[in-house]
């Protein structure tokens, strides 16, 4: 069950990588992700029926993806919409374009070669799905980790950081944001592209959900995994792409129905989000008492005076970095 | 409104809450877009240019230090941004072999201690840290026009006063133009070399040389009650 989960985990790794970008190196809620993931897979089913190899099928999806993204992008930065309007325009809008590349609500592959059939026929499906997720995932870590150290990599940090000060510095933000949510799109529609593959069809209503898992999973990977090193955080992605299949797979090995999926999603995702919030409360209150106890304060310090606790908390140094996360997320606001 | 800036200029304006002086700032900078007008930056017309086009010949530090810099991002980050030679959309490794040695030697000028926190993510600096390195961000690049939006007036008296004399050091020592918003009617009259003063939206006081040099506080005060 575990290597299931790694194999199906790594294919949808470039979608965690994808949504990643947007939400954390871009700071942007992009909901375009439900509709490129099933672009990706419309496109690369209906390339390989029409007779493309396997590679050209998931290359060609990856390029629609970035169209999409392009699109988001285009309408975010030059017709100013909340990045959010914009996501959900394309997304409907591509239900449509999804559609008409498919002809219909579901095609499936007939005899061709998918990705997995270059390998070796006699080893079994987990170990070539494993095999060649870990090659596109790896691919997609290095370069990205590479992109991180060029000067557009850091154009791109800084645009989604502080966009007023990066235009100060001459960096045309517009492009940078465009160019966020085409990477970002091209890496989920390769996941698209990638799970219609395995699953052995594209269907239409496969996108449903998909930006919730999406975040869901770059929360669970943040969670096991935390660094300020990309090549950390973007591991960590891949971390919680697995993690995250893998407790589905639990959910459903337990009996829970698939309809119920989509609701399990959604609450795994609360979780992930309350998790860290609970804990950071808890070291606080922890060091708090800790902290008081050495200054010999009598302690009992309970949630009862949370003006106490926030005053003390910048005197104590592991909150340090969550603090000033929160401080600044207000300033954002 | 007409103004021109001369080379080597050091301008301080004041004036009233809703003067016009952020306005004037903010189009320079071009944050704002006049309705009509001209806008010309070292000869060059800038009128409906963006600020990252401008940024080549304008720098500009902000009044809130969280502004001028990106806190999630390195000290050394930072003030890999403000060297604009490389273009956003490079694709060569921003980390050169010479640069950590570089970046402490610029940083040690500051007198911050901040030559020893070349990797810390900036968010950690405090208030007048942040401050000091927007400005030596700003001025990294010899800016034609460096524009000064109160950027002491987010910081406390001590820290105010130290960054207003790095502001001086460093503005004398690479002869930059400089445009200054202050409130401070001391700080307005001790550093530059002229003084504007604008009352809505024009310009209602403009001495240079000697002439500002002779100014008192009490005069621009007798001024700001009209």
């Amino acid at each position: 069950m575990l290597i299931t989960s790694i194999g199906q985990g790594l294919l949808w790794a470039p979608l965690v990588i994808g949504v990643f970008l947007t939400f954390r190196i871009l700071d942007i809620p992009d909901l375009t992700t439900e509709g490129s993931f099933p672009l990706g897979a419309a496109i690369t089913i209906s390339t390989m029926l029409n007779g493309q190899s396997a590679l050209t099928a998931s290359l060609l999806g990856f390029l629609g993806g970035c169209a999409a993204g392009w699109v988001t992008g285009m309408l975010d930065t030059k017709l100013k919409m909340p990045s959010l309007l914009a996501g959900i325009l394309t997304m409907t809008g591509l239900y449509s374009i999804n559609m008409h590349i498919m002809g219909r609500a579901n095609v499936p592959l007939l005899d061709q070669k998918v990705l997995t059939n270059y390998l070796p026929a006699g080893w079994s499906l987990d170990v070539q799905t494993i095999l060649i997720g870990g090659i596109i995932t790896t691919l997609v870590v290095l370069s990205l980790v590479w992109l991180f150290q060029t000067r557009l990599g850091l154009s791109l940090m800084a645009t989604g950081n502080n966009a007023a000060m990066s235009a100060a510095n001459g960096i045309y933000t517009d492009r940078m944001v465009i160019i966020g949510y085409m990477l970002s799109n091209g890496l989920i529609a390769l996941s698209g592209g990638l799970i219609a593959q395995s699953n052995g069809y594209a269907d239409i209503g496969m996108g449903i959900g998909t930006i919730v898992i999406g975040l869901a999973s770059v929360l669970v990977g943040e969670i096991f995994l935390h660094g300020r090193k990309i090549w950390i955080r973007l591991t960590g992605m891949v971390v919680g792409a697995i993690i995250y299949r893998y407790l589905l797979t639990l959910a459903m090995g337990m009996g829970f129905p698939v309809n119920d999926l989509k609701i399990l999603s959604a609450v795994i995702l609360v979780i992930v989000i309350c998790l860290p919030m609970l804990q950071t409360k808890y070291q606080t209150k922890r060091q708090l008492n800790r902290y008081l106890k050495q200054i010999g304060v009598e302690q009992n310090v309970t949630n009862r005076h949370p003006e106490r606790t926030t005053t003390t908390e910048s005197l104590l140094p592991g909150n340090q970095q969550r603090t000033a996360r929160f401080e600044e997320r207000e300033l954002d606001d | 409104m007409n103004l021109t800036i001369e080379p080597g200029d050091f301008v301080s304006v004041i004036g009233n809450n809703g003067a016009g002086k952020s306005t004037l700032l903010n189009t320079i900078a071009g944050t704002l877009t006049p309705d009509a007008g001209e806008l010309m930056v070292a000869g060059h017309r800038v009128t409906k240019r963006s600020v990252a086009y401008r940024s080549r010949w304008v720098s500009r530090v902000f009044q809130d230090p969280k502004m001028g810099t990106a806190g999630e991002l390195s000290v050394a980050q930072n003030l890999t941004l403000a060297e604009k030679h490389t273009g956003s959309l490079s694709l060569r490794r921003y980390r050169r072999a010479d640069q950590a040695k570089r970046y402490a030697t610029l940083l040690a000028s500051l007198n911050m201690g901040l030559e020893h926190r070349l990797t810390t993510q900036v968010k950690y600096l405090s208030g007048g840290q942040r401050q000091a390195l927007s400005l030596l961000m700003a001025t990294l690049s010899q800016p034609q026009l460096l524009l000064l939006d109160e950027h002491t007036a987010a910081l406390d008296p001590q820290t105010s006063k130290e960054v207003m004399a790095l502001t001086e050091a460093i503005v004398t020592k690479q002869h930059l133009t400089t445009m200054m918003i202050t409130h401070k009617l001391s700080d307005a009259l001790t550093y530059g070399n002229r003084l504007v003063m604008v009352q809505d939206g024009q310009i209602k006081l403009d001495v240079r040389g000697e002439a500002k040099a002779r100014l008192q506080a009490s005069d621009l005060m007798g001024l700001f009650s009209d």
